[in-house]
């Protein structure tokens, strides 16, 4: 496995879509590389930090709903 | 003509909610804690911010002059809702006498005010994904938001972008690489 794989997988793997044959190449490759077990150091921080901020989102209705009342009131305006 | 200076900024109504939306949406869910209500709020700052559109000079960003509006209602919001005297509520839970002794300790071990630092850190933080998330190109962002944030499957998120699952992880890496960077420069 290359590091730019290596990456990728580091990638599904926070998302829990790895495969199970590419997380044993990937901790291979890890027992070697040592950038690559700095990015997935750094990756794995930043899916904690995203779990810890309990980020939300504005769904795409709300969002949608919002476009709509600010076209009727920019036509009200024109 | 009078020359403008090159940190002057533009005010684009059509794009508010694209851009600015789910900022304000954590910004005000941290100050009023029920999404209802904060979604009502930012309908309001929107609102406002049109009407008061010709007031804005260019001296600061558009989501500063956002949020500058959406602070005043947070505040009107906390005024009105004071102001409904006779509605305050308290409530006790402990009718018997053995739960009536357990009382105080529960009180001085409040795991909520314990945990209230924790709790705001993390707010922060949310504010300063939330800001780094706008260095990210449009589309990237959106995909990246759909599978990190929204957890969506993977499948779904293709389908809705008409892209390939390679493709998608290509978006996802390279916006995981610049969300990192970002969030050391501004964070960690």
């Amino acid at each position: 496995m290359k590091c730019d794989k290596a990456g990728y997988v580091s990638d599904k793997a926070q998302y829990l879509d790895a495969y199970f044959w590419e997380k044993i190449k990937l901790y291979m490759h890890l027992f070697f590389c040592e950038f690559c077990r700095e990015y997935v150091k750094n990756n794995t921080k930043l899916s904690e930090a995203f779990v810890r901020s309990d980020l939300k989102t504005m769904t795409h209705n709300d969002k949608q709903k919002l476009k709509k009342t600010l076209y009727e009131e920019m036509l009200k305006e024109n | 003509m009078k020359s403008l200076s090159p940190s002057t900024h533009y005010l684009n109504p059509n794009l508010w909610v694209d851009k600015h939306s789910d900022y304000l949406f954590n910004y005000t869910i941290i100050r009023v804690s029920d999404p209802e209500i904060a979604k009502d709020l930012i309908s309001e700052t929107f609102l406002a911010g049109l009407k008061s559109k010709g007031n804005f000079k260019g001296k600061a960003s558009e989501r500063t002059w956002l949020i500058a509006i959406l602070k005043r209602k947070i505040i009107d919001y906390y005024r009105k809702v004071n102001s409904k005297k006779g509605k305050s509520e308290v409530r006790i839970n402990y009718f018997d006498k053995e739960s009536e002794i357990n009382w105080l300790e529960e009180k001085v071990s409040d795991p909520y005010l314990k945990n209230a630092e924790d709790r705001i850190k993390n707010q922060e933080l949310g504010l300063a994904i939330s800001a780094c998330l706008d260095t990210l190109k449009e589309k990237q962002a959106q995909i990246f938001i759909r599978k990190t944030i929204d957890q969506i499957e993977t499948e779904t998120i293709c389908k809705e972008f008409n892209i390939s699952a390679s493709n998608l992880w290509v978006i996802i890496h390279r916006a995981r690489k610049e969300m990192a960077r970002c969030l050391k420069e501004n964070w960690f």
